[in-house]
């Protein structure tokens, strides 16, 4: 097992598609990456863009991995287009060498297989590209307000990041005015290009994100607080537009938790097996940019209109679209990271990228080494962290605001559980070796703090 | 034209059953030995269908059938074992001239078309009958017991059980079960078809067990007098097979209270998938509760049922009086009126039975239930249609097409309001092909409008010979031939018999339960001639 703490990880990353290179573009600046693919011209350019070694050659035969120093190597993430290729890298790697491997699949069935026995195919960790994707909507699904959420310490604290609506109660007033809620911790504000510390006396604007950290209820009791007209869990009528994977997944995780969504495809065939595969949706073959269809089914009816067509333009046209209809929030896969800005900022809600997901989770797999669990705000403007606290941790067993004090600024400690139970961060609260800590992490400040949480 | 169905080699295992047909008949041989009575038809039965057998064996000494071939290899053994099952019955009219002398000579099957429609309602488990007297003194234990047997043969399939036990059908086996079982589809079982034919056909075979021994047990325990070791074989014979034949000429009404309820989760199981025993048999009990096929068929049953017994209970479901040439007397009728009105146990007890009898097709009565008013017999009429299970031994529609059909008039409806919506057909969470759905409506129009047809020829014929028929008279005679059912109302009722139709109208009657028996199809296809050419 390798070990984060020590420099020059060497890490082998097998496919330079867009995945394969995020996730070289993300961890070179930490981690020694050699970079395998097939084609030359690909490899070429990885050659020259990123500081990484890069390698030509089938990474499933040994000795193109032995080129790559597999010997040597701490982790080997396959992560080319094809599943059953992934598989047999990481059975190739378990086969001659101690490498931890990380696979990303496609097909879910390869999850369930790997979740029955985790010795599966050699792999250690296996990243489903699709899933994480659609499993990340439909958590946004489930607090309407917010643009981003995730969950900590088994689902007892969670993030969100939300943005202030227009004409929002909230508007214009301070965040200790804002903050009503005993269990929820203002992390950040983030405007435009910059990241505010929340402060009492910081004051909310419209169009502001806020993050903040706490119990999953006061989470959603903010939501209802900054945008009231959209209670949260209501979201009862969700409009899927594409049947890609992510469509399916996001279809087939809405109707488990009791939803009805309907899912548009125009492909027949794609739309005949949706249907089969999907008792709790229905599922309609058209073509979604067709306005008298969308009014005739009364999308604009819906509260969430999820883009997952196979184009970035079709999934910001019907967007904006649903949007005209007069849904109340869209959400659109973007496959281009570098659109994702511009979408939200012409009318998309949420846009969400699998590549910025997957490189997430993969992120979170490279700090093994302390971190519990990870989400990246904003492509890597901040993190947010769990914790497990052990006696070296600068935070054990003195107050919070004297462990703050040793600290950089852009660090929040978010909430803390102890057991079972949720304790609200004070500056007198004292934390206990084994807590686990949410903290919010600034990017500028992440390799410096981390360690010494 | 040249002739591209190897139809020799269909007949080369036609003939392979033939001979077997030999084994059964040595059972009626024994007890006629027993009885005392004369063993020359079943003696000559042996010889003719060894020697026909063997001789249709001799077309093909090696037959390798395709799909084809399996369809003509179905409906012919099921036309040359009811030709064959007919000889005991004309022998035991005629007797070999010169050396056995008749023993029922005044048997109304002398005739050649009541000898077969007796053959071909006992195979295809109708239970339809033309018998003059049905009584063990005007006809011997043993040709009595051949009637039964036959409808116990054909109820699980004869080509299921020659799939079972002759290896050379083990290729072409499943496809030969698909063409005869009832159903759309059959279910493989285990990866062989003759262990999923042998797996069908022990289910079968211990249910029967269990049901005579049930019955003799009550009349050992004083609750059913008249059911003797001879009664309780006999109509363990003809319950599992959903048949319906009874060496009694009263049917079930000739026993007890005890035996009427005994019988009718029999009858209940009759008409259930038997896979769906075999799954519980092998450790998946749930399957059987669960399944959506078996959920609607108890529902449909449990409704008609329900209300069978509430028009008996107030009497609005009981004839008035009784009119002039029917079944039953002004005393049947005022003893019938005094069982059922008012006494609960009685009228739900009449009111299941009848119910259970005509959905799973079996036929058996426990009451004359042409003394039952309009609204009780349109119950039953309807239930007629609705039929057992597919993988059951009933007849009919089978209730799965009836499910799959309310299903996807319920996603037309659905469609109809939203035009875009792709809506699957759901059976128990997995999809139903559209290509097996529209098979379904196919069959279900099919058999409705044969229905309608057939009617209105019996109708033609009954002119003819100045026959008197009544519409609800001549439409239950064709829905209870083709679905196998046996006795309908008026002069088919239960205590009736089809011997005033004409020679025509009982041949045709033979043809439509020949169709019913085998769903249509296999028989029609080999009729085309695109089915005889390329």
């Amino acid at each position: 097992m390798y070990d984060r703490e020590r420099s020059g990880v060497r890490v082998i990353i097998v496919g330079a598609g867009q995945v394969g290179s995020s996730i070289a573009a993300d961890l070179a600046g930490t981690h020694d990456i050699v970079v395998v693919d097939r084609d030359g011209d690909r490899v070429e350019d990885l050659t020259y863009s990123l500081d990484v070694l890069t390698v030509r050659g089938d990474g499933t035969s040994l000795s193109t991995l032995e080129e790559a120093g597999i010997d040597e190597a701490d982790m080997v993430i396959a992560s080319t287009d094809d599943d059953e290729t992934n598989i047999v890298i990481c059975s190739t790697t378990r086969a001659v060498s101690d490498a931890f491997t990380v696979a990303r699949v496609k097909n879910t069935e390869y999850l369930r297989t790997w979740e029955r026995s985790e010795r599966a195919f050699g792999i250690d960790f296996i990243v489903c590209t699709n899933l994480l994707a659609a499993e990340s909507i439909v958590r946004v699904v489930g607090i309407p307000a917010a643009r981003d959420v995730d969950s900590f310490a088994n689902g007892r604290v969670q993030m969100a990041e939300f943005e202030i609506p227009t004409g929002s109660p909230v508007t214009d007033q301070t965040v200790a005015e804002a903050d009503r809620f005993e269990q929820l911790t203002f992390a950040a504000i983030l405007r435009d290009d910059e990241l505010e510390i929340a402060r009492g006396d910081s004051v909310l604007h419209e169009h502001d994100r806020v993050v903040v950290i706490g119990d999953p209820q006061a989470v959603r009791g903010f939501a209802t607080t900054i945008a009231p007209e959209e209670p949260p869990g209501t979201a009862e009528e969700v409009v899927i537009i594409g049947g890609s994977e992510i469509g399916y997944h996001v279809a087939r995780l809405l109707g488990d938790r009791g939803f009805t969504p309907r899912l548009i495809e125009q492909d027949t065939e794609r739309a005949r097996q949706l249907a089969e595969d999907l008792p709790n949706a229905v599922v309609m073959e058209n073509d979604a940019t067709d306005i008298d269809f969308l009014e005739r089914e009364h999308v604009g009816d819906a509260d969430f209109v999820v883009a997952a067509l196979d184009s970035d333009e079709k999934n910001l046209l019907v967007s904006l679209l649903a949007r005209r209809l007069g849904v109340d929030r869209t959400v659109a896969i973007i496959d281009a990271s570098e659109y994702v800005e511009l979408f939200e900022a012409v009318g998309v809600d949420v846009g969400v990228n699998p590549r910025e997901v997957v490189a997430e989770e993969i992120t979170r797999f490279t700090r093994e080494g302390g971190a519990e669990n990870v989400a990246i705000i904003e492509s890597d403007r901040a993190e947010v962290l769990e914790v497990e606290v052990d006696a070296e941790s600068i935070l054990v067993n003195r107050p919070i605001h004297e462990s703050v004090a040793d600290l950089p600024t852009g660090v929040v400690i978010g909430a803390i559980t102890r057991g079972d139970e949720f304790i609200t961060p004070r500056g007198d609260t004292v934390i206990e070796p084994d807590d686990h800590v949410v903290v919010f992490l600034d990017a500028s400040v992440v390799d410096e703090v981390s360690p010494a949480l | 034209m040249a002739i591209r169905v190897d139809y020799r080699a269909s007949l080369s295992l036609v003939g392979s059953v033939l001979k077997y047909l030999a084994v059964p008949l040595a059972l009626p041989l024994v007890v006629a030995v027993v009885y005392g009575e004369s063993v020359a038809p079943f003696l000559v039965t042996i010889l003719v269908t060894v020697a026909v057998g063997g001789g249709l064996e001799r077309l093909r000494p090696d037959p390798d059938i395709g799909a084809r071939e399996g369809f003509l290899m179905v409906g012919a053994t099921w036309l040359a074992v009811s030709l064959i099952g007919a000889l005991p019955y004309l022998i035991e009219a005629y007797g070999l001239p010169g050396i056995v002398p008749a023993t029922a000579p005044e048997s109304t099957l002398r005739h050649p078309s009541n000898a077969l429609f007796e053959s071909m309602s006992g195979f295809t488990t109708t239970g339809a009958t033309v018998l003059g007297r049905i009584s063990l003194d005007a006809h011997g234990h043993g040709i009595m017991l051949w009637r039964q047997l036959s409808q116990w043969l054909g109820g699980m399939g004869i080509v299921v059980l020659a799939v079972a036990i002759l290896p050379e059908l083990s290729v072409g086996g499943a496809q030969l079960m698909d063409a005869e079982a009832p159903g759309p589809g059959i279910e493989k079982l285990t990866p062989r078809i003759a262990e999923t034919a042998r797996a069908l056909w022990g289910a079968y075979l211990g249910f029967t067990v269990l049901e005579i021994v049930l019955l003799y047990g009550l009349h050992l325990g004083g609750m059913a007098p008249a059911m003797d070791v001879y009664n309780a074989v006999s109509h363990g014979l003809t319950t599992m097979p959903t048949g319906g034949f009874s060496p009694e000429a009263r049917s079930i009404e000739a026993f007890s209270a005890a035996v009427q309820w005994i019988i009718i989760p029999f009858m209940i199981a009759a008409g259930t998938n038997f896979a769906l025993f075999w799954h519980a048999l092998t450790g998946d009990p749930k399957r059987l509760p669960g399944d959506s096929e078996f959920r609607f068929y108890v529902g449909a049953m449990a409704v008609l049922s329900a209300l069978v017994a509430l028009f008996l209970f107030v009497g609005n479901g009981v004839a008035a009086f009784a009119p002039p040439n029917t079944t039953y007397d002004a005393s049947y009728l005022a003893g019938v009126r005094a069982t059922l009105i008012g006494n609960a146990e009685p009228a739900l007890r009449h009111a299941i039975f009848q119910t259970v009898s005509l959905v799973t097709t079996t036929g058996y009565a426990s009451i004359d239930f042409n003394a039952w008013g309009a609204s009780a017999q349109y119950l039953l009429l309807f239930g007629m249609f609705v039929g057992g299970s597919a993988g059951s031994t009933g007849g009919g529609i089978k209730v799965v097409r009836w499910y799959v059909i309310l299903k996807s008039i319920r996603r037309e409806l659905f469609t109809t309001a939203h035009p875009e919506a792709v809506r699957p057909v759901r059976l128990a969470g997995r999809t139903v092909d559209e290509r097996a759905i529209r098979g379904i409506y196919t069959f279900t129009v099919l058999y409705l409008v044969l229905f309608f047809v057939a009617t209105g020829l019996v109708f033609l014929d009954a002119g003819r010979v100045g026959l008197s028929l009544s519409v609800l008279e001549a439409m239950s005679a064709v829905a209870a031939t083709l679905g196998n059912v046996g006795p309908g109302f008026g002069l088919v009722g239960p205590m009736g018999s089809y011997l005033d139709f004409s020679a025509a109208s009982k041949l045709f009657m033979v043809a439509l339960m020949w169709l019913g028996r085998l769903e249509i199809l296999p028989v029609l296809v080999c009729l085309t001639p695109e089915y005889w050419r390329q």
